[in-house]
Order: structure tokens, then sequence, then C-alpha cells
């Protein structure tokens, strides 16, 4: 066995110096295909919530053949992403990378100095639109929105909500939530959105504005309850629970979960990926989990993708420097 | 023995310093309006604690008999230093020409040249190695090696086992 | 009663020929991914989760659980052979494992490894089989004090590791911690410690990379230059009297197993504490109940197994708050999670009562792979052994490809590979003047927890330094933990005492 798989290699050594003499470029003609597995990078740690859906992403585009080579998930989660957008800074024009992002995508060269500039990079595909809730513990007594505040009024600042780490989505809504009634919040944070959930179930906590995925199981099992969703119109999965729009508080926030190239990606590499992932957001497996776990399929490509996150990234500048301005934290 | 121990209480002095140095940039202090310690507390705290170890490890060492016991043995040390090398001269390699250069050439080096096995056995690990780590890594638990400038050569073996 | 059925229906399934064959073939694969330095159960599991769509999910699971158990045997033969720990849950393993190894019974202590994660691993399959539910909410009732109180309990094993210079060992203690902290701090968001910014740094220093210097490049250097004067390796040899002998050495030892296993099984239950602190906190609960607690790390067989058993339960436990809860409690349990959506599985509370077949199957598929793994193991120590009596020299340069190799794998960056080369440098300094490295690559591991889990509490708390005894949980904890301190510290001033003239501090 060993022996043979020896042998093809060996022949498959000779056939790639033939093919060097030859230009192996040629390859690159009209209708451009990888060459070798693409490297996913995510801009998260093994286990996290954009790490599960990253490999989702995989997983279905290996099942439908969607890929012609392997797609190679990679996780650089290190300084909230600061290490994967320098890897993809670092290898300008591959064609074999492309990173799954969420919002650190902004946050993080805004916050610290990396010498990232997200307008460089080649967009590809906005995949979905993940959405917020606020929780309470379903043994507390809070069921609207105006308890919640009366509750963190009258405990004086030390309303403990939790959340991932600073500076990260969750903080950032917590920091809208301040401002719009003028509270004062114990921002704790923790490694994941997961470890964020079970700390509220547990007791250990009095709220947090999880992603709908993550709190899924606890609330199915009766043990957390959404007061208010931070998106323009109630969710499907939670028909009563209100938007905090429609409450008279404007807070809307989304995760997005898209995919960019580095800069000066080659076009055809650009095209060849834009149609696996159009392809991929009409799976039925793919349908079928946007609406499990109450996320937005909303897919956007090219320019209009970019002109979204240049937006974003203006929007979220505004938020830290409100943050940091309150010099709370 | 004795001076090499007061060299490196010395140099995990200056390391706890450059530590401590880079800590304060963050409130090394108890905070009292997020209650705790702030960002660079831990660090900063730890490794005075560490600098102030190897500050009793250098006076003990001060005041203790002196020992004929060498600290490196000379004529190993000299199979030591050149073994670093090597590593290190390979790790640099690996980017650049790639690891199914680099790593076939240190195999090479060390079983023919510093270890002085027989042809036979340095040609089989100097290929068999290389073979194995293809079809363990690549092949199997898809990891892919820094190739460098052979990258190209592994599209055909790419596009016949994936 | 009802259990029972269940776990029966489950059993037709897992033993089923089909499956039958993958949990071999799983079982094998792991093993030989696990004994690979730098590689775990992670590595394995990532690579089989997209394949599993292909196969029915009954059999998928089955194979990645065969996985995570082959891969959890093979931590222990690199941690014996190589004296690498290819997972911070192994380290413990080194202690004893290694000086085995070098006294030429690297045999033996690989046999006891393998019935001790086998004992483990059933214990824990057991308990879980019976408790899992009721469990669950005893892995809610821990906040981030606990978790403090928990790793502070693991870090006083460091106080009965012993007979190593007290300073020298606070140095390496610190350092540890200190390196621990490298990295974006969660808590306030800021990059610390990034030594000049560089970008590999932002994502800290990560366990494997300081192991595999240390202890893997590190110790090839300290061997070159010792191995004039002696052969350190005896060349070991696997014989079945040998073999007679090591189940007999085990069964002296059930006590020692049974407490790691039940210490491995809830520790390893607790989300975010695991199997390391399980494993350490076995291994210094053997020695420090052992009549002869000074042959510990000089080749104690029981300071094989105990860190073995708890290992291994942990393993298992790490499931519990995976299944019952949807919290991982490790990245490979993550990895299992993930999957487990992708079927369109809901782990979480709710999950025993709508999927009994899939939960029951997955219990009944942890019997099958432990028992398979112990099997093929123990058929296979012979090839492990004899790859030890290769001539040093090849076996060196061998060991540092792997060294290379497995350090970039985990996150491929060069950056790591050259981390682990300056490492092991300085840890063959450190390691020729008396410096103990282990109190360095524990620190590390536990420190980020550690820090991140004392702030936390603080900030809930507002600053309550008194949250931490206050809580009836963690105060427990750490009354023991003071406990655990202050008793060799007793002992050994007394016999200080008798001896009228301590050694010069």
């Amino acid at each position: 066995m060993i022996n043979k798989m020896t042998r093809r290699a060996a022949l498959a050594g000779v056939a790639s110096l033939a093919l060097l003499a030859t230009g192996a470029t040629s390859a690159l003609a009209d209708s451009w295909k990888p060459q070798k597995p693409i490297e996913m990078v995510i801009m998260a740690g093994q286990g996290g919530g954009a790490d599960r859906l990253a490999r989702l992403f995989q997983s279905i585009i290996q099942k439908e053949n969607l890929a012609s080579m392997p797609v190679l998930p990679v996780n650089k989660g290190g300084g909230s992403g600061a290490e994967a957008l320098r890897y993809l800074k670092d290898n300008e024009a591959d064609a074999h990378k492309i990173m799954a992002t969420l919002n650190s995508y902004y946050t993080t060269p805004i916050r610290n100095d990396i010498g990232v500039d997200i307008e460089e990079f080649t967009p590809i595909a906005r995949m979905a639109l993940d959405t917020f809730v606020l929780w309470v513990n379903a043994d507390s007594d809070i069921q609207t929105m105006e308890d919640w505040v009366a509750a963190v009024k009258a405990s004086g600042g030390e309303w403990k909500m939790g959340g991932t780490g600073t500076g990260q989505e969750d903080s950032l809504v917590t920091a809208m939530l301040e401002k719009e009634f003028g509270i004062k919040i114990t921002y704790v944070p923790f490694k994941g959105g997961g470890d964020v959930a079970k700390n509220l179930v547990g007791g250990h906590i009095d709220s947090t504005v999880n992603n709908p995925s993550e709190q899924m199981g606890f609330w199915q099992a009766g043990k957390s309850r959404p007061i208010a969703a931070f998106t323009p119109e109630r969710l499907d999965v939670f028909p009563d629970v209100p938007t905090a729009t429609e409450l008279g508080h404007d807070i809307v926030y989304w995760m997005q979960r898209s995919f960019v190239g580095p800069k000066d990606m080659p076009a055809e590499a650009v095209a060849y990926y834009t149609e696996m992932f159009e392809k991929l957001s009409e799976t039925a497996e793919w349908q079928q989990y946007t609406t499990d776990k109450a996320l937005m399929a909303d897919f956007l490509t090219g320019d209009e993708l970019q002109a979204y996150f240049l937006e974003e990234r203006a929007k979220h500048a505004a938020i830290l420097a409100d943050m940091e301005g309150d010099g709370s934290s | 023995m004795l001076v090499a121990d007061r060299v490196i209480a010395i140099a995990i002095m200056g390391l706890s310093a450059y530590f401590m140095w880079h800590a304060v940039a963050l409130p090394i202090g108890w905070n009292g309006m997020t209650g705790g310690p702030g960002g660079g507390a831990f660090p900063f705290w730890l490794s005075l604690i560490m600098m102030l170890s190897a500050a009793g490890i250098l006076v003990r060492s001060l005041g203790a008999e002196p020992t004929d016991q060498k600290f490196f043995d000379g004529v190993m040390l000299r199979s030591v230093i050149v073994v670093v090398v090597a590593l290190f001269v390979t790790i640099g390699l690996i980017p650049v020409v790639g690891a199914y250069v680099a790593i076939p050439l240190f195999i090479f080096w060390y079983i023919r040249i510093f270890g002085g096995h027989s042809w036979l056995l340095t040609a089989c690990l100097t290929v068999g190695t290389p073979v194995f780590l293809f079809f363990f890594f690549e092949v199997t638990l898809k990891i892919l090696l820094p190739k460098g400038i052979t990258e190209p050569w592994f599209f055909p073996l790419y596009a016949m086992f994936f | 009663m009802e259990t029972l059925a269940l776990l029966g229906e489950g059993f037709a399934t897992s033993l089923s020929p089909l499956n039958l064959m993958i949990v071999i073939l799983g079982v094998t694969a792991g093993l030989f991914i696990g004994a690979m330095p730098g590689l775990g159960s992670v590595n394995g599991v990532a690579i089989v989760l997209p394949l599993t769509f292909i196969v029915p999910p009954s059999s998928a699971i089955i194979l990645l659980c065969a996985i995570y158990y082959g891969a959890m045997y093979g931590g222990a033969i690199s941690s014996v052979l190589l004296g690498i720990p290819g997972a911070s849950t192994a380290v413990a393993t080194t202690f004893d494992g290694r000086p085995m190894a070098q006294q030429g019974k690297a045999g033996l202590a690989l046999i006891a490894a393998a019935v001790a994660s086998f004992v483990g691993g059933t214990i824990s399959v057991v308990l879980f089989t019976l408790f899992a539910v009721p469990l669950a909410d005893l892995a809610l009732a821990f906040g981030p004090a606990e978790e403090f109180a928990l790793v502070l309990l693991a870090f006083t094993t460091f106080v009965g590791l012993g007979g190593d210079d007290v300073l020298k060992t606070i140095v390496m203690i610190c350092l540890g911690l200190v390196l621990s902290t490298v990295g974006l701090d969660l808590i306030s968001g800021s990059p610390r410690l990034v030594f000049g910014d560089l970008p590999g740094f932002y994502a800290g220093i990560s366990f494997l990379v300081l192991a595999i210097g240390v202890y893997g490049i590190g110790e090839i250097l300290y061997t070159i230059e010792t191995s004039r004067t002696a052969p350190t390796v005896t060349p070991a040899k696997i014989t079945l009297r040998e073999l007679g002998a090591g189940f007999r050495a085990m069964n002296r030892m059930w006590k020692t197993m049974s407490l790691g296993s039940f210490l491995g099984f809830f520790v390893g239950m607790l989300p975010a504490a695991g199997a390391t602190p399980a494993s350490l906190m076995a291994y210094g609960i053997a020695r420090s109940t052992s009549k002869v607690p000074e042959s510990f790390g000089k080749g104690n067989i029981e300071g094989v197994a105990a860190p073995e058993t708890a290992n291994n339960a942990a393993s298992t436990g790490s499931l519990l708050p995976m299944l019952t809860l949807g919290i991982p409690g490790s990245p490979t349990t993550a990895l299992l999670l993930g999957g487990m959506v992708m079927w369109g599985l809901m782990p979480g509370p709710m999950l025993f009562i709508e999927q009994p077949d899939f939960v029951w199957g997955l219990i009944s598929s942890l019997y099958t792979a432990n028992f398979a793994a112990v099997l093929i193991n123990i058929a296979l120590i012979p090839l492990f052994v004899w790859a030890l009596r290769m001539p040093f020299t090849v076996l060196c340069a061998l060991v540092m490809v792997l060294c290379i190799v497995g350090g970039f794998a985990p996150s491929q960056k060069m950056h790591d590979v050259w981390l682990i080369a300056g490492f092991g440098v300085a840890g063959y300094l450190l390691r020729k003047a008396d410096y103990p490295l282990a109190p360095l690559v524990l620190a590390l591991v536990l420190g980020p927890l550690m820090e991140r889990s004392f702030r936390q509490t603080l900030i809930s708390e507002q600053g309550n330094v008194l949250a931490f005894v206050e809580r009836p949980l963690s105060g427990a904890f750490i009354a023991i933990a003071a406990l655990f301190f202050v008793l060799p510290l007793v002992k050994y001033l007394r016999k200080g005492g008798r001896q009228s003239v301590a050694p010069a501090e």
C-alpha cells in the first residue's frame, strides 16, 4: 500500500517537474480553478461561534462538491483577529486564501494600530447577519425592557452584564444600552459566547446580549428568557419578543458573517469564490441553518459589499470613540 | 558552575526588568472603578517576584563555595552548538525553499555528516521522511506545510490526492 | 432500568460490523495522531468532521469518539517515549513516564498508561451513563470564583513537586505566568508584552510551543551534551513476562486509579477547567498519599497511572457539559459540538429527552472505543518501544523534524517554529542550571485561566476579595488548597529542625 503510494508520489514528482519546465501557469487560462487547497482563515479561535460557522461552510462545500480543491480552515484568532488581518495583508495577491470575518474585521484595526487597512482587501461575499438579543435568567422577574432598565437602575451600577472581550461586539451593544438609557452597567468579559450563556443560566451574571444561536439550547429548556431583539423587525423564532426599535429605543446591531480575500486577488479567483458562495447560499442545509439559528441570510457581493464594510467601519469608529470618551472602561 | 548560575540569574533579572518595563504600558494598580487589578498588574508584579527570586539566587551564589564542576562539557558543547546552528538554518530555509527541501537537507546533514551513518540509512531516511510527512500531514490531516519557491511542483500532487 | 434498555439499544448499533471497523480504524488513526508531538485529538476530529456527512450520523459519532479516545491514549506515548507532552493533559505523565523510559522500562510505563487510561475511561463512562443529567446542574454552579479556586488547588500540586530549589521553582512559576499573559488582555482588550509589536505574539504563547521547545529540542540538546559520559536511554525491551508484571503492578493501584477516575471525571466536567488540572491533582494526591513520596519523579509507576486515569476520565467528563449544556470544555469538544449542529442536533438540556437514540448511541460507542483503544494500544506497544532502539543520532534527527513540523501544524505559523527553537535553547540552559521546567510549562497552561477567573470575579463582585471565600464551593476549594500548601511546609520544617542546619537559602 505504502509502496504503491510512494511510487505514485514519485511519478507525480517527475510529472510536476516536467510541468514546471513547460510553464505551470497555463492552467490559469479562461476558467480559473484553484490549483491547491484553499485556505480559509478564521478570525477567531477554535470552537467559537465564528469558527463553527466557518466549519459548517466547509462541510457544505465539501458535501455539495462546490469547490474542486478542499477548503482547509485555519484558525488565527490571536488578538481579536489582528493575527488573521496581518496574515491576509502579508499574502497579497494570493488566489488561494480567503478569510471568514466577523465584526472584529472593523473594530480590531480601529482599536489597535496593526498596519492594516481593510479597504485594501478584496470583498467576496456576505453570507449572513447574525442578530443580538437581550437575555435574562428565566428565574428572574424581568419580563420587559422597562423591568430590565428599572432593575439595572436599582442595582446602583452593580448590574452584571456578561459578554465577550472588551471592545468586541457584546461590549459595544452594552455601551449602546448604557448610552440610550443613561444607566451604568458592570461589564464582565468572558472567553466566548457559550461561556457567557452558561454563566447567565448558572446565575453568575444578570443579563447578556448573546446571539440567539448561543442561547437557543437554554431557551428551549426554559432556562433563559429573551427580553428584546436589537433588529429592525421581530425575529421569526421569537415572534413575541419585541425589538428595541418598536419600544422606542433605536438600537440595532448586527454581526456580519462575510468572506474577503487579500489585496489584489486575481479577478478570476474572485469570480470563482463568489460563485461558490452563491451556490452555497442556495443549499438546503444553509437555509435550514439560518432559519433555526435566527440568522438573516442577506447575500451581498462585490462593490456593494465593500461599500457596506466601509459604512460599518465608520459606524464602529463612532461607537468606539463614544465608549472610550466615557472613560468608564 | 557558579559563574553560569550567576550569569543566568542576572539574565533572568534583566528579562524581568524588560517585562516590567512593557507591563507598565497598562494599568498595574488596583482599579477601584472596575473592581480588581488592571491589565498590566499580573505581568508586572509577577515579574517583580521573579526578579527578587533571581536576585536571591545571585546573592546565594556569591556566598557559596566554588566547586570543580564545570557548567559545560567542553568537547560536547561543540556538538550542541553545531546542532543548534543547523536547526536555525533549517528553520530559516523552510519559508524560502520549502519544508520538502529544508527538512531532507537537515536529515541528510544530521545522519550522514554529523552522525556518520551509512549511505543506505541516510538515503532511506532522507527520502522517506518527506514522503511520510506529505502523506501524514498533507494528505491525511490536510495540514499544508510551507513550500516556498517549490510550490508549483506540488500542483500535480494536489490534483492527484485531493 | 430504562437507562439500561436505552444503552442496550445503543450497543446494538455500535457493535455492527461496519461500526466495529470504524472504531478500529478511528482508534488506530487517533493513536498515531496523538503520539505525534504537537498534534492531538483536535486535529483528528477536525479532519474527519466534514467526512462524517457521508456516513450516517450514528457511525459518524462513533468515528469521532474513536479518534478522540485514540488520541487521548496516544498522548501518553510521546510523553513516555520522547518526554514531550503532546498535549497539556499529558504533562504530568512525563514526570514519571520519562524516567521509566530512561531506565529501560518504557514498555512497562506504556502498559501502565494504557491500563490506567482504560480504567479511567471506563469508570467515567459509567458515571456518565448514570448521572449525566443531574450533574449538569453542578457544572452550572461553577462561576469564575469557583474556577479560580480550582486552578489554585491545581497549583498547590507544585508545592508537592518538591526536591527542587525553592527560589528556582518560584522563578519558573513566575516566568510561566508572565509568558501566559502575552497577547491580548481579554478584560481590557489591549495588547500586552507583544515584543516590538510582532503580530505573532498577538495570539499569545501556546502551551505546545513551550512544551515542544523545552521538552523536545531542549531535551535533545541536553542529551547530546551529556551523551558522552553516559548513555541516557537504556534499550527497552518488551516481553510477555513484562506484560504480566505490568498487569500485576496495576492490580496494586486500584486506590490510585479509582481516585484518579473520580477526580478526573468531576474536574473534567467543569467547562473551563478540563483535563489538565485534573491530571495534576491526581498526580499530587497520589504522591502525597503514597508511602514512598520521594520515589515520585524518579520512575514510579503510580506516577504514570494517576495522571493517565484522570486525564482520560476528564476527557469523558468534558463531554457532559457539551451534551447537556451545549458548552464545550475544550477545542475538541467544541468541534464535536459543531458536528452535532451540522447533523441538525441541538445540544443542550433537551437533547437527552428529544434525541435519546443519539445520546445513548454516543455513550455506547464510548464504551466500545475505550475497549478497542486499550487493546490496540497494548498490541502496538512493541512497535513504539522498538522505535526507541534506533541509534541516538537517528532518533535525534527525526525527533527534531517532528518538533519543527509538529510545532508548525497547530496554528501554521513559522513564528511558532522560531519560538520553539528559542525556547529549546533557553530550556537547555535553564535545565543545566537546575531550574525545574515542569512548573514553567504548567504555569503557562494554568496562568490564563487563573488570571481571567480572578479578574472576572473581582469585576462582578465590585472588587470584593472576600468573594472567593464567601462562596461555599470556592471557599472549600481554597481551604483544601491551603491545606495542601501548609502540610508539606510543616513536614519540611519538622525535618529541617531535626537536621539542625537547613540548606542555605
